[in-house]
């Protein structure tokens, strides 16, 4: 039985409907963990069979987990490319997974917070992910997940090296723990590079999530671990959090003081962005990303009265290439793309008026200082 | 500047990334960029790319020119080289060697102390709960209390009936 993947997932508006703590600023929580099975090679090595018989045992094994339940389970050569770079979109899978065919496979809870990548890089790497600022949570799930499928599996693990993965970077505790942050304000203040570099200097990276290289498209930036062993999973997820936290913090900061130091460069700023979204006939998806990050950090600071977030938040899913494709039955070139995204932007933006010169609201109208611990 | 991965043309992407308090550095031409996944911010990490390069160095001297080759899977490390990746979960006794330093500079540590699988914690508790019965066992025996040996024996066998079937796949 083939499932339509776009029949299975939620629609993108409820997708942005989902709020978290500190959606403000943290967009999503997720954490990864790298598996293997003992007795095969790892996938980049493995021959064709083997990769299918191991594709064989792991699916069943995960499909049976309570969680997985309504699962979308599918092999990646019975899912189209689009349906692939729908699943890239979302987040849900890494371009390397999209690009496998036979042996690898995607199962995807019902939900969409639990996701297993079979045949990647590693046999199995299994993502939890939620909105907001949930790091414990995610960390929970999916420490569930493993316990409950290292009953059906035996995993490749040495007491000394702990749990081995095809890349000596995942060894250890094969987790990697990520938050996905909008940081407009650091940007615009260009203060970004040095918070970068003191995050660095953490042993923690941070990368744009969307675009090439290091343009961080839409001023989405992801700071997740680099270090994988020597140090305990909770650990890793705490100093994460601590991280993170104060990002948010510096966010906050750099909004206020923005607004206080330099009001006519963030309005500006904003009201371009909402001038060329709401009038454009032809944008490209990277405009469309760094505009609509604009319009979000103008909801947050209250020059849109009444808008919200989940407008941005559903149109930053919807005009990406495959989505868009997605709602046209014939094959769109970027150029047709640019044109339909553009109708798309405009038509969402009808109701939403101009932004207001001065807001009446304080600037930060649910200032999103994260509790010290 | 030449790209430090293919070594011939000229390296047009450069990169810095500071982990803990070391600085690494790439330059890479247009092509190995791509080929090592660099557009694709989201999979790629710069400690991946150094391995690829540093490892395959340090495993070349480890080997003293000899190429050392899995056991298990067949894997080499001339493909190691190539890809920054090891072929099966035996690799990391193959290459232990020349992995060693590497870990050392990639991680925290070398020695896992997160999660350890419900089998293995399981197979660690009655490995140590053997060699307790049998530090007993010798005592008992110098001590020619051999109606105490007999039950140390007993407990002994079944701890390590146990023990062989934890450790046992399922």
């Amino acid at each position: 039985m083939t499932m339509d993947i776009h029949e299975f997932l939620t629609s993108p508006a409820e997708t942005a409907r989902r709020k978290g703590p500190h959606g403000r600023i943290v967009m999503s929580s997720r954490v990864r963990l790298a598996r293997n099975l003992r007795d095969a090679s790892f996938p980049g090595w493995a021959k064709k069979a083997e990769r299918v018989r191991v594709f064989e045992l792991i699916r069943p094994a995960v499909e049976e987990l309570p969680e997985m339940k309504g699962a979308f389970s599918q092999a990646m050569d019975s899912l189209s490319t689009l349906d692939k770079q729908i699943l890239v979109e979302r987040h849900l899978i890494s371009r390397e997974h999209a690009a496998k065919s036979a042996g690898s496979g995607i199962i995807v809870n019902r939900d969409e917070t639990l996701c297993f990548m079979i045949n990647e890089e590693d046999h199995i790497r299994m993502q939890a992910l939620r909105p907001g600022l949930q790091l414990r949570q995610v960390w929970t799930t999916i420490d569930r997940a493993d316990s409950a499928l290292e009953k059906r599996l035996q995993f490749a693990f040495n007491p000394e090296l702990g749990y081995l993965t095809a890349c000596p970077t995942n060894l250890g505790t094969g987790i990697r723990v990520s938050a996905m942050l909008h940081l407009p304000g650091l940007v615009l203040a260009e203060q970004i590079n040095p918070i970068i570099q003191s995050v660095n200097k953490l042993g923690l990276a941070v990368r744009g999530l969307y675009g090439e290289g290091t343009e961080a498209l839409g001023n989405v930036f992801q700071v997740s671990n680099q270090m994988t062993l020597g140090e305990t999973e909770s650990a890793i997820v705490e100093r994460l959090e601590k991280v993170v936290s104060q990002i948010i913090e510096h966010e906050e900061n750099a909004r206020t003081v923005l607004i206080e130091k330099k009001p006519k460069m963030v309005f500006n700023h904003i009201g371009r962005a909402y001038g060329i979204l709401a009038n454009a006939h032809s944008i490209s998806s990277k405009e469309t990303m760094n505009l609509l990050s604009l319009m979000r950090l103008g909801i947050d600071v209250g020059v849109f009265p009444g808008v919200d977030r989940a407008l941005v938040d559903e149109l930053f899913i919807l005009t990406q290439p495959a989505h868009l494709q997605k709602q046209h039955s014939e094959k769109l070139t970027a150029e047709e793309r640019d044109l339909l995204r553009a109708d798309m932007v405009r038509e969402r933006l009808r109701h939403v008026s101009r932004p207001i010169a001065k807001p009446s609201t304080p600037a930060s109208p649910e200032l999103d200082k994260p509790e010290k611990q | 500047m030449l790209c430090c991965i293919c070594k011939e043309k000229e390296a047009s992407v450069h990169l810095t990334q500071i982990v803990g308090d070391k600085m690494q550095k790439v330059d890479l031409c247009e092509e190995c960029a791509k080929t090592k996944g660099i557009n694709d911010p989201a999979g790629f990490s710069l400690a991946d790319l150094l391995l690829g390069l540093g490892a395959s160095q340090e495993i070349d001297q480890a080997a003293g020119g000899a190429e050392v080759k899995c056991a298990r899977c067949g894997f080499t490390q001339s493909d190691f080289k190539k890809s920054g990746r090891l072929g099966c979960p035996d690799c990391y006794e193959t290459f232990a060697e020349a992995l060693g330093g590497l870990l050392k500079t990639m991680h925290k540590g070398t020695r896992h102390v997160g999660k350890v699988p419900e089998s293995f914690r399981q197979s660690r508790d009655l490995s140590d709960r053997l060699k307790l019965l049998q530090k007993r066992l010798t005592k008992a025996v110098e001590a020619e209390d051999f109606e105490e040996a007999a039950v140390l024996r007993d407990e002994i066998k079944q701890t390590s009936a146990r023990l062989s079937s934890a450790t046992a796949p399922g």
